[in-house]
């Protein structure tokens, strides 16, 4: 038996939807008849393409520009779903996805389950699935609620997929005035530099960590990156102590990354690394400590001196 | 300037994490140790207060057991005193649980500001400090990678996707603060001496005026059915380096087809 309907908190710009929100979706659609999505914004950017995916109405929300996402669209949210009870609502794990259910949660007085990576109905039910210990288990986890269902989803948990929908209604839904809750206001919006291929979409990732010894060692890792066409990554401990800008995190925290291959140079494999890269199809390690839990998780591990091997290889790269 | 901080009290995460058979809740039974994503919380705070030309940094916690050798850390480093609630109703409360018996306990002590960590390194929800502003009604910025307090005004780095956002709110705001944000002191020896001595306040759930049924394994209308073992991926050819490593690399990459 599966749900009647679910609701996806849509993200995305004048570009079209996330491609996580786009994975929202397909999950929703093996789990219920129906599927709907809350956006920011007219929504009308979106509706082609969201529709193509098997949105079958989207409920849109302006008057939201200049502030913080998540108390406005919990309150919003909230009103849309009194008078229209979805079974379940997704979010993916982002930032505004978090912040909206959380303060989702309180509204309703519901339970947010997060971390997910994948969903079933069962008897009725929605259950989720949660890896722990840094995916070595599996944990599910049923709805025992009354109410709406709401689950954060880690990225790349489904595979996105166009089925030919037509154009999704879209239903202007007025902004709910959330009160002094929602009163912080952006003033200003810094994008970092971004060139070259991207983390979350490239076949090949070569990622740092602390093993590198010093921040200007990172220009091994971005010289290497070039010569394999790759986007560079980093550990939470280089990001954390200021080598690199936060968007080029892999991890628990930061981005998930399934490549073809993953390189990871002088990261040992801390649980909150594992669990964002354990996913890709090959992984190569270079680490010092023989005990690195990285090689527990590599196809070919070297135990080595990153200053050593790193500098060889790129050499041996370039002389092809 | 009143500052509270939330920290989270965790089994040390270097040893495995273990959940308990009967009930598939995480083991907390042993040893707690403060939770490193809340040490940049309490850095924040003193330095904050210390910014401001004076306050107080009050925390608040909830732990079983009465359990408060990670809020003693937390003291050490300069914090003034503590709520500690702990109820044996409270095993297996969810983050909206959670985030209901600490805004209980932040109630009490009406602060400027309250500070807490992204997401704690055990359970890693990341929802309890927005859930927290939202029992509050309070404005809230998550993802705080820069702070700066100007009069009433509170300005924030709030780290997005790509890059940041700066963001502005008048007090009393509560802030998720990111791990990095600042570099957290180590307890001096006087300082840990100090905490031994500074005040913590115990309560249980009925002093703080929650009902039982609204924490806890009930309150958080949700059940593990099951466990399963996650498929261990295989480890493959490890070698040492002796000067020759990367022709191996270089070769791999090749059966790759990568070059």
């Amino acid at each position: 038996m599966s749900l009647n309907t679910i609701m996806v908190f849509a993200e995305g710009d004048e570009s079209g939807p996330t491609t996580l929100t786009l994975e929202l979706i397909r999950a929703a659609r093996g789990l219920a008849a129906n599927v709907e999505a809350f956006v920011l914004e007219d929504g009308s950017s979106m509706a082609e393409s969201l529709g193509d995916h098997g949105v079958s109405k989207i409920h849109a929300m302006g008057g939201a520009e200049g502030k913080l996402v998540g108390a406005h669209a919990a309150a919003c949210l909230a009103n849309l779903v009194a008078s229209n009870v979805p079974d379940a609502v997704f979010f993916g794990q982002t930032p505004d996805g978090r912040d909206t259910a959380a303060r989702l949660s309180v509204r309703l007085d519901q339970p947010v389950i997060t971390n997910n990576v994948g969903a079933t109905v069962e008897d009725g039910v929605l259950v989720l699935e949660e890896p722990v210990f840094g995916g070595t288990q599996n944990i599910f986890t049923a709805f025992r609620n009354d109410g709406p269902s709401l689950a954060l989803f880690r990225p790349k948990s489904f595979d996105a997929e166009s089925i030919g929908g037509g154009v999704a209604e879209v239903n202007v839904v007025e902004v709910a005035d959330p009160g002094n809750s929602g009163t912080a206001v952006v003033t200003g919006r810094v994008i970092e530099e971004r060139s070259g291929p991207q983390l979350d979409s490239a076949a090949v990732v070569v990622s740092g960590g602390r093993g590198l010894g010093q921040p200007e060692a990172y220009e091994l890792v971005e010289e290497l990156a070039g010569l394999l066409n790759a986007a560079s990554g980093a550990s939470r401990a280089i990001v954390d102590a200021g080598w690199v800008p936060y968007s080029k995190q892999v991890g628990q925290t930061g981005k998930v990354v399934k490549p073809s291959l993953y390189f990871a140079c002088g990261i040992s494999g801390a649980t909150q690394h594992l669990v964002g890269m354990k996913g890709s199809k090959v992984i190569i390690a270079i680490n010092k400590d023989p005990e690195a839990p990285i090689f527990s998780v590599a196809d070919l591990g070297i135990v080595g001196d990153v200053h050593k091997v790193m500098p060889a290889l790129i050499e041996t790269l370039k002389a092809k | 300037m009143k500052v509270v901080v939330c920290v989270k009290q965790i089994p040390d995460p270097a040893l495995p994490g273990e959940l308990n058979p009967a009930t598939n809740l995480l083991k907390r039974d042993g040893k707690l140790i403060l939770d490193e994503s809340d040490s940049y919380g309490v850095e924040m705070a003193l330095q904050l207060v210390e910014a401001a030309g004076g306050g107080e940094v009050s925390l608040v916690s909830m732990a079983p057991n009465n359990e408060m050798s990670g809020l003693r850390t937390a003291l050490a480093m300069g914090a003034d005193d503590a709520i500690l609630v702990s109820d044996e109703n409270l095993a297996g409360t969810d983050a909206l649980g959670t985030a209901k018996v600490l805004a209980a306990a932040i109630g009490r002590l009406s602060p400027d500001l309250i500070l807490a960590g992204v997401e704690s390194s055990d359970g890693y929800t990341g929802t309890v400090p927005e859930m927290i502003a939202g029992v509050l009604d309070l404005p809230s910025v998550t993802f705080a990678k820069q702070i700066s307090i100007d009069g009433d005004t509170v300005k924030v780095q709030r780290q997005t996707e790509a890059g940041y956002d700066d963001i502005e709110c008048k007090l009393p705001v509560l802030l998720s603060v990111t791990a990095g944000v600042v570099e957290p002191r180590y307890p001096s020896f006087k300082g840990i001496m100090a905490a031994k001595k500074k005040p913590v306040e115990a309560l249980d759930l009925e002093g703080l005026g929650i009902e039982s049924n609204t924490v806890g394994v009930v309150g958080a209308r949700q059940e593990t059915i099951r466990v399963t073992e996650a498929e261990e991926r295989e480890s493959g050819e490890i070698i040492e380096d002796d000067g020759d490593a990367h022709q191996r690399i270089a070769e791999f990459l090749g059966e790759l087809k990568v070059v």
